[in-house]
């Protein structure tokens, strides 16, 4: 207290000494610096872990079992991936909802969604057999089977089979394809994947990789 | 700094002992400042009982969620069971487990009644901005302290709530999915994401929560209360330079505040007891579910708190970008051709609208989507700038006012209402309209907020001895 009311009393300061303010300055330039570097380390540790990195293995499946008009779902580095073996009219729906969905030839980002074997009008290797990851493009739900065709809640009256969105509503036809006017902006992603022999399939691999 | 302060030896020995602490922490100076002698408008009414509610909340929070981490594991293969134990097997766990659910809701009523309250009051008015940006900040770190904790349970609805809010951010262009992969940690919700979600939940954000707290308090101590007739009452005091329609908070409000805070126990009692997942309102019967990455729960929606501003999100479609490009090139227009400015300022208006516009329809309406949900709660941010209306208070606005305000309220109801049903194209059109609204609200605010005839505010608060 008696210190500082000696320092009010004194006369005013001097002219400033630049040389006095540059050097705070440039200590605090170079302490902002470290402390910005000792960030990084931290901010890094949100990064995936070598451990999530390892985990994205390849599955086998066997679908010999799989009859027309069924589904199965294995999970692939913690999401769901849907093999569905289409009957002869799911098929024939794809030419028909060609005119209502917003990408009919999967041509939005096909490096990311369908690989070069699937670029096809069914979407897959085998015209039957539709592999596809069963997480919707718009926030990451897993669309439900609508494979009964005509008219249902949530769905068109001419609605000939596939896939509805339980969270905002999106459809995807049985290629996966979604429909103009939804949420979703993309088709259902199809993964990498390969027939090792007729029924043995592996999803995380193709013959490229 | 104070002087020391002797107290003669035959002083009591409480008197004493308080001597001695306030010649070493100013504890006698701060009951005084912030109670005893902190005045404030004696015309509050019942809603100025929400600010210390909220405070309540927040306690009760704390004190039950430091008791479950004691029972809690934030592991994916085992928090699920964890909750389960706590319980069933933890004696009195359902109870701890209850009150912070439950506390959860309560602590969105009562901030949104309390938000609604300064709303009204215009209690962001000047010189009360921060108290309001600070409280806004308050509002923004509960929600995130909300939907973090929303996930511990790994509950289906916590998974896949967490997916989709996860994804929000994964629109953002350029930076989204590497940002949606480091708040994640994983290629998808998993572990990494549980145990990260925990650590926000129980330390990083409580912490930025209680800093807040304590600004929006000291904030509002400085400036002191408004009251429902936004009358300053420092601008007429006695003698003695206390404000003659203010009255020391201690003892007057404290009691009112007990007499709240005994209502409010009973209520939330109620609850806890009776009905703690309120009919799926608090506790969503599809939480009850472990979490299964491989199936979506059939129908999907946030807890109701978080719902209107879910319903803005999904208004927005490809469709609906259309009617905002729309708004954005009437409203670019009529500042260029009523507004009265600088020739350059208008052509970088032209300029702005032209690239928003395009970033409009080239962006995909699901960041935009984000953007407006976003902007949702952001917007409440600058409620002080916005609002021109020559008085505060709703008392003296002109009538129509006050049925804007109700309209206001409806709708936020409403698009609350619409975030928890399944999507429909009817429901959609609604929350379209919805979203449109509450944006104008705000939006034009600076214009309609001085429309009208206003009434004259008294010099003094309208208050009756009871």
């Amino acid at each position: 207290m008696t210190q500082s009311s000696q320092a009010s009393a004194a006369p005013a300061p001097g002219p400033l000494d630049p040389t006095k303010r540059n050097w705070i300055l440039t200590t605090a330039a170079v302490g902002g610096a470290g402390a910005a570097a000792v960030a990084v380390p931290f901010v890094s540790t949100f990064q995936p872990s070598e451990r999530a990195k390892a985990a994205g293995a390849a599955v086998e499946v066997d679908i010999s079992a799989l009859k027309p008009g069924e589904k199965l779902t294995v999970e692939w580095r913690g999401k769901p991936v849907w093999i569905i073996k289409r009957t002869p009219e799911q098929l024939e729906s794809l030419k028909k909802t060609e005119s209502q969905l917003a990408d009919p030839k999967s041509e939005r980002n096909p490096d990311e969604l369908t690989p070069a074997y699937a670029r096809n009008a069914a979407r897959s290797i085998k015209p039957e057999v539709l592999v596809a990851v069963g997480i919707c493009s718009h926030l990451g739900c897993s669309p439900v089977d609508k494979f009964q065709t005509g008219a249902q809640p949530s769905l068109p009256d001419d609605w000939t089979g596939g896939f509805l969105c339980p969270c905002h509503g999106s459809t995807f036809d049985m290629a996966g394809r979604v429909f103009k006017n939804k949420p979703a902006p993309d088709n259902l992603e199809v993964p990498p994947h390969m027939y090792l022999s007729e029924s043995k399939l592996v999803i995380g691999e193709d013959k490229k990789a | 700094m104070a002087e020391f302060k002797e107290i003669s030896s035959d002083a009591p020995v409480g008197a004493k002992l308080m001597n001695w602490v306030d010649n070493r922490f100013p504890a006698t100076k701060m009951f005084k400042e912030h109670l005893s002698e902190y005045y404030a408008p004696k015309n509050l009414n019942i809603w100025y009982m929400f600010g210390s509610l909220s405070l309540l909340v927040l306690v009760i929070q704390i004190v039950t969620g430091i008791f479950l981490t004691m029972n809690y594991k934030p592991d994916a293969a085992v928090a699920f069971g964890s909750v389960e134990y706590i319980m069933r097997d933890v004696p009195w766990g359902w109870l701890i487990r209850y009150m912070h659910s439950t506390g959860a809701s309560a602590f969105f009523i009562v901030v949104y009644l309390h938000m609604f309250r300064g709303l009204i009051y215009g209690s962001y008015r000047k010189p009360r901005e921060l108290i309001w940006v600070f409280g806004c900040a308050i509002f923004l770190a509960l929600m995130a302290e909300a939907f973090m904790g929303y996930l511990l349970p790994w509950g289906q609805m916590s998974y896949w709530g967490a997916q989709v809010i996860v994804n929000l951010f994964a629109a953002i262009p350029f930076i989204g999915p590497d940002l949606a992969l480091l708040i994640r940690g994983d290629y998808v919700v998993g572990d990494a994401t549980l145990n990260r979600f925990f650590a926000f939940h129980v330390i990083a954000v409580p912490l930025v929560l209680l800093g807040l707290v304590v600004a929006h308090i000291i904030a509002l101590h400085e400036v002191g209360s408004n009251n429902p007739d936004g009358v300053e009452i420092k601008a007429t005091k006695d003698a003695n330079g206390k404000p003659l329609d203010g009255i020391a908070f201690h003892p007057f409000y404290t009691v009112h505040d007990i007499f709240g805070v005994s209502v409010f126990l009973l209520v939330f009692s109620a609850v806890v007891f009776f009905a703690p997942e309120a009919g799926g309102y608090f506790l969503e019967y599809n939480n009850f579910i472990p979490a299964d990455p491989l199936k979506t729960p059939a129908h999907i929606a946030p807890v109701w708190y978080f719902t209107p501003f879910y319903s803005m999100l999904r208004a927005i479609t490809s469709e609906m970008m259309y009617v905002l490009v729309l708004c954005v090139v009437v409203a670019a227009a009529l500042g260029v051709f009523k507004g009265q400015m600088a020739g350059l300022f208008k052509a970088a208006v032209l300029g702005g609208t032209v690239v928003v516009v395009a970033m409009m329809l080239s962006i995909d309406a699901k960041f935009w989507g984000v953007v407006v949900m976003g902007g949702a709660v952001i917007i409440l941010f600058f409620l002080p700038w916005l609002d021109n209306s020559p008085v505060k208070s709703i008392r003296y606005r002109p009538s129509w006012h006050k049925w804007l305000y109700g309209i206001f309220v409806i709708n936020f109801l409403v698009l609350g209402y619409l975030g928890i049903k399944p999507p429909s194209p009817m429901n959609e059109r609604v929350s379209q309209i919805g979203t449109l609204f509450y944006f104008g609200f705000f939006l034009l605010m600076p214009w309609w907020s001085r429309i009208g005839s206003f009434k004259s505010v008294p010099d003094r608060v309208t208050f009756a001895a009871h």
